[in-house]
């Protein structure tokens, strides 16, 4: 690890040891904040227990359904796009528009449609981050080296092995970002849901903590949610890293 | 492509998510979806009414207020950060990874600091916006390029004239565009701390709505939003885009 990375750690480190002693020695009500331990300790029981098993199932098959249909459909509506300029044009500004919209005022509407349940959560999860991935294909197909392409129009490839093999993999580590994103907006966009307008889930059960002024609890799942986040973007970093290496060495 | 061509297209993208909107519904009528003229004169409607306006205030109050807390300590921390090379690399990803968490989740964090009120709904709003903010802020000073900075000294210009002439022309460009990613998100903040546990505002309305089935109104308040968030992210982006052509 290269110095910064030792400091960044030192850092966070410093900052939950602070938080830690602040709640220990009294300092911070243990009406607003519990020590970062005891969240950790909270997150082990409820896990545990079991207690929160169908909620956890729930959201994480929401999230899987959701980010496969974000990844897949904003891969192919991309491509898509990026085949006609004048579909391009036309949809420039509303891409660019996109994440200005703040979606959660559309979440009663899908209520409305589409009922209570995971269905909401789903459209609403994939509604989110289809656009980032949309985006990522496109940048990434832009932005592919003119000599590539020559160099495919001189070995004389065919437009199916063109896109195979040199344009896909140029375009890859966009797509990999988008990837990123649209995982993270699709976990963010179910979260979400779940928090504000479910009856079910782990974002559901933070909610109905807090009402209940249940704070180990609600800390407890705060930390699970927000590490398991965490540990994802941490492993799709490694992965990134990986990859850019095999291009370096290649 | 030329400009009348441009607004051709995006008309045609218009009218096809109104053609939708429209289709909808008719097959679902009007418990799915009112149409869009019916939306639009509820909408109307309700702005007419002296009602809505403490609403509207209570919401705008907030987003203000969280989006200058955004800017001013974005831009702040972000410069700072960024303009000491170690200090730089050393935040950079851990703003990265905040940037990536559902901030939702903290939500009664916050209301259990700030206790109910307004006072939550502006950190909330603050929280969401300032981190790409600060994001964009470090590394647009990151990369200032160093020979300017260089060349700067050679000419021996006062710290005074560095800063209005070489790093301020170098960064604006960069920070605007984190600006605008920021205010975008703290609307969102701002949105989604009015629909959880919260008394006024556009969102406590929505959340009023959903309980009436009161489609319409549902409706009306995201067409509202809607155009608002859009309106003003086209006017920032059109400048954004002059910003990058002119330095």
């Amino acid at each position: 690890m290269s110095a910064a990375g030792w400091i960044r750690l030192l850092v966070v480190a410093l900052m939950v040891g602070g938080l830690e002693i602040a709640c220990r020695a009294g300092a911070l009500p243990a009406t607003a904040i519990i020590a970062p331990s005891e969240m950790v300790r909270a997150m082990i029981e409820v896990l545990a227990s079991g207690e929160i098993a169908t909620d956890i199932q729930l959201t994480f098959t929401a999230v899987a359904i959701a980010a496969a249909l974000a990844i897949s459909g904003g891969f192919v509506l991309g491509f898509l796009i990026h085949l006609s300029p004048r579909v391009r044009a036309a949809l420039d500004p509303l891409l660019a528009a996109y994440y200005a919209i703040p979606h959660v005022a559309f979440y009663p509407l899908l209520i409305v449609v589409f009922g209570l349940g995971i269905g909401p959560l789903i459209v609403l999860a994939t509604a989110f981050g289809i656009v980032a991935m949309i985006i990522a294909t496109l940048t990434g197909l832009d932005r592919v080296p003119r000599v590539l392409t020559r160099t495919a129009r001189v070995h004389r490839l065919s437009p199916l092995q063109e896109m195979t093999l040199v344009r896909l993999p140029a375009a890859m580590p966009h797509l990999l970002s988008g990837l990123k994103l649209a995982l993270s907006y699709a976990f963010i966009g179910v979260i979400a849901g779940e928090f504000i307008l479910s009856t079910a889930g782990v974002g559901h059960a933070i909610a109905y903590a807090y009402d209940n002024f249940d704070n180990r609890r609600m800390y407890g799942l705060i930390v699970f949610v927000i590490g398991f986040m965490v540990v994802v973007n941490m492993l799709v970093l490694v992965w990134e890293r990986r990859m850019a290496q095999r291009r370096g060495a290649r | 492509m030329s400009l009348a061509a441009r607004w051709r297209d995006s008309a045609l993208v218009v009218a096809a998510i109104l053609a939708l909107w429209q289709a909808i519904n008719l097959v679902g009528g009007d418990n799915l979806m009112t149409s869009p003229l019916a939306t639009v004169q509820h909408a109307a409607d309700m702005v007419g009414q002296a009602r809505f306006w403490p609403h509207l205030r209570e919401t705008v109050t907030a987003y203000l207020a969280a989006l200058a807390i955004a800017v001013f300590g974005g831009i702040g921390f972000g410069v700072l950060l960024g303009a000491h090379r170690l200090t730089g690399e050393v935040a950079e990803p851990i703003f990265v990874a905040l940037y990536s968490i559902p901030k939702v989740t903290l939500y009664p964090v916050i209301l259990l600091a700030f206790g109910l009120g307004i006072q939550a709904k502006i950190a909330f709003g603050a929280l969401h916006g300032i981190i790409p903010i600060v994001i964009f802020s470090l590394n647009a000073v990151r990369q200032v390029n160093r020979t300017w900075l260089r060349t700067a000294r050679t000419m021996s210009l006062t710290p005074m004239q560095t800063v209005r002439h070489v790093i301020i022309p170098a960064t604006v460009p960069e920070i605007f565009s984190g600006l605008r990613v920021g205010a975008a998100l703290t609307l969102l903040g701002t949105m989604l701390g009015e629909l959880f546990a919260s008394q006024r505002g556009l969102g406590f309305l929505l959340m009023t709505a959903i309980d009436l089935h009161d489609v319409k109104t549902i409706m009306a308040i995201a067409l509202l939003i809607t155009l608002f968030s859009v309106a003003m992210n086209a006017a920032m982006l059109a400048l954004d885009r002059r910003l990058h052509a002119r330095f």
